[in-house]
């Protein structure tokens, strides 16, 4: 069984625990809408306080994923992004910011194409500290986890409204730096309020992951949703299509990007402090 | 002699080799195990069975003949060509046979709304006739390009009163209908069934689906066996997502003196980068839920595709045709665009049969095949759908 060992993920939870916070996971796609442009975004995201920071490598089939990122993830494949370039991006972002830990976010056939060991050791070497692939399910996981452990890197596996007990539990075991709770039935993207499945989910999963902790994602848009699953004992939140869609509703004006992405950031990040 | 074939309901396993498998989302591994529990039962479940039997027989009309073309046979020289004549099946193609089979199940299971892809639309009206008679929703999710090139079709599935939503993501053909379908499915487990047109996707479709079509092969083997008293030399069929020819390659799988053909779309040449044939031009990937050979470029994005024939458009193919590639129990093969304009013709013309674009393949191939065999030898083509919806195509192409 796979310790919860402290990783620079689990260190980051840990870190926001005692200063009574919780963890604002900030996604973009990578290379989105450009590389430069994408460089700053990140930059944005930093600034405006997120904890951790999530990276796409686009797909071309994105089944987990809503129209929102569906478009950034064509758009950066338009302009010629390989997985390559992404975690180059990485390397740069995380040399600009050492204490932010950042997790990758694709699909499992761009992984199986570069080669399971070959992309954890690229990824590790580009200061990637976890891996979140939501089309590869812990059942079909043995050479992905393996080739991941070998080379200290996360695998944050996700768990849904619907998993059932004993597969949660398995989840769990096999999942490192933080479980990713899937918070509602649907593909990614945002909405105007948090579902109830949320709240109970959290608190389910909550029972039963010991000290993993737990950052809900999918359809979390606004600090109040945010707020409400740290009420609820979320150790984070994720938010992706909300930050997306200020990249895709700015595309012509990349300062604007800038601005919108620090502001919003800056609000989600206000709602995980929990005295506040 | 005895059925060795595939029985409905054999005991499910999710992978062939190191194919297959479940590479879904979370949120699908759950419904995925319902759904594998409810077909493992329903496939033993006698009046089940039965009741799928008689909407074969009585709706769908099986058996469907083994017609002997002598006329092709006596124009090519060789073997003698036997022809599987799913053509003649209730909506026009053998999508009808897995249809009638997964909707009885989705009734069965208490679901009340039925989803489905289709590329060409054959699988879209065999959901929305399936539906239509067991009293189900349907909604369809059809490639915007797709429905250009296939308007018949989309009148046909809204006539049948299914409901077919556009899909104007990704490269707007199957393989974006798929992925809407899952998204749709993802949304709404609770009331939903995801009925898959093809031997693919997740554990436990490839399976299923397979077993529903399976009908073909054992129908087959024994009507051969009666009209020639032995086993045939050959069997082809085309392979898009690949079910026709599992359903009628599966029975004959343990027989090893039937050699099996598979054969792809090569579009405007294999060469060119513009065709279909994921088998003879693919890699090893992940798509749809399955692991498989997949048309993509170096660093794992799917490539579009391209045939003349919208049925065998699509970047992967069944993972139990992947094994059967690498046990070398099956051959597989690629066809272009022209060849198979030619077997189109050519069955038109010496039989009177308008075949689809899809089998239209398979023809080609076999007209070659069949020249390596003594005229005592026998060689089964699937026909697997009649050519009414390409007959624009056709004309456009041969300029009737």
């Amino acid at each position: 069984m796979p310790k919860h060992s402290t990783t620079s993920i689990a260190s980051k939870f840990q870190n926001l625990k005692s200063h009574d916070q919780g963890a604002l996971v900030a996604y973009l796609t990578g290379g989105d809408p450009k590389p430069k442009i994408f460089l700053n975004n990140v930059v944005a995201l930093a600034e405006g306080g997120a904890d951790i920071i999530e990276i796409g490598i686009p797909f071309s089939d994105p089944i987990a994923d809503g129209p929102v990122i569906q478009s950034s993830s064509q758009r950066s494949l338009a302009h010629g992004t390989t997985p390559r370039i992404v975690l180059e991006e990485c390397r740069e972002i995380s040399g600009i910011y050492p204490e932010i830990p950042l997790v990758i976010l694709t699909y499992y056939n761009p992984v199986l194409a570069i080669g399971l060991d070959h992309f954890m050791r690229k990824a590790r070497d580009s200061g990637v500290s976890g891996v979140v692939v939501p089309d590869l399910p812990v059942e079909e996981s043995g050479d992905y986890r393996a080739a991941a452990f070998k080379n200290g890197v996360d695998t944050i596996f996700l768990t849904a409204p619907n998993t059932s007990e004993t597969r949660l539990v398995k989840i769990i075991r096999n999942s490192t730096g933080f479980l990713y709770l899937v918070s509602l039935f649907g593909v990614t993207g945002p909405r105007d309020s948090l579902s109830e499945l949320a709240v109970s989910s959290v608190k389910h999963v909550k029972n039963l992951s010991g000290r993993l902790p737990i950052a809900a994602g999918f359809g979390i848009s606004r600090p109040e949703h945010v707020s409400a699953l740290m009420k609820s004992g979320a150790d984070g939140a994720i938010v992706g299509s909300a930050l997306v869609r200020l990249v895709n509703e700015n595309l012509g004006d990349p300062e604007e990007t800038v601005e919108a992405l620090k502001r919003k950031t800056m609000d989600l990040k206000a709602a995980t402090r929990r005295n506040s | 002699m005895k059925d060795r074939g595939t029985k409905l309901g054999q005991r499910p396993v999710g992978k062939f080799g190191r194919f297959g498998g479940r590479y879904v989302p979370e949120t699908l591994m759950e419904p995925l195990g319902q759904l594998e529990a409810a077909y493992h039962h329903y496939s033993h479940n006698l009046g089940f069975r039965k009741e799928l039997r008689d909407l074969l027989a009585y709706y769908a009309g099986r058996p469907t003949p083994l017609y002997f073309a002598s006329n092709l046979t006596r124009r090519l020289g060789g073997a003698k060509i036997y022809l599987k004549r799913e053509d003649l099946l209730h909506g026009g193609a053998h999508k009808i046979n897995n249809t009638l089979g997964q909707a009885l199940l989705a009734k069965k299971m208490g679901k009340t709304r039925v989803i489905a892809e289709t590329g060409a639309g054959q699988h879209g009206v065999a959901t929305a006739m399936a539906c239509a008679v067991l009293g189900l929703k349907a909604e369809v999710y059809m490639g915007s390009e797709d429905m250009e090139r296939q308007r018949l079709n989309v009148y046909r599935m809204r006539m049948l009163g299914a409901k077919v939503h556009k899909v104007e993501s990704g490269s707007k053909t199957l393989k974006d209908s798929i992925n809407e379908a899952l998204r749709d499915w993802v949304s709404n487990i609770d009331d939903t069934y995801y009925l898959i047109g093809s031997v693919v996707g997740p554990h436990p479709y490839p399976t299923m689906v397979r077993d529903f079509q399976c009908v073909i092969g054992r129908e087959a083997r024994r009507q051969v066996l009666t009209v020639e008293g032995r086993l045939p030399s050959a069997i082809v069929a085309c392979v898009g997502g690949g079910s026709n020819a599992i359903g009628i390659f599966h029975p004959f799988l343990h027989d090893m003196e039937v050699e099996l053909y598979g054969v792809e779309a090569a579009g405007k040449g294999i060469a060119t980068g513009q065709h279909a044939a994921s088998l003879v031009a693919g890699r090893e990937g992940v798509l749809h839920g399955m692991y498989t050979y997949v048309l993509q470029d170096q660093n794992g994005q799917i490539e579009t595709t391209d045939s003349i024939s919208a049925g065998l458009d699509y970047s992967a193919v069944g993972p139990e045709h992947s094994h059967l590639m690498m046990t070398g129990r099956t051959k597989y093969a690629a066809v272009t665009d022209a060849e198979a304009l030619d077997g189109f013709k050519l069955l038109s013309e010496s039989e009177g049969i308008i075949p689809a674009l899809e089998p239209s393949h398979a023809i080609s191939y076999a007209s070659k095949l069949v020249k390596r065999y003594g005229s005592k030898d026998s060689v089964i083509i699937n026909l697997s759908g009649r050519g009414d919806k390409d007959v624009e195509t056709v004309a456009k192409a041969l300029d009737y």
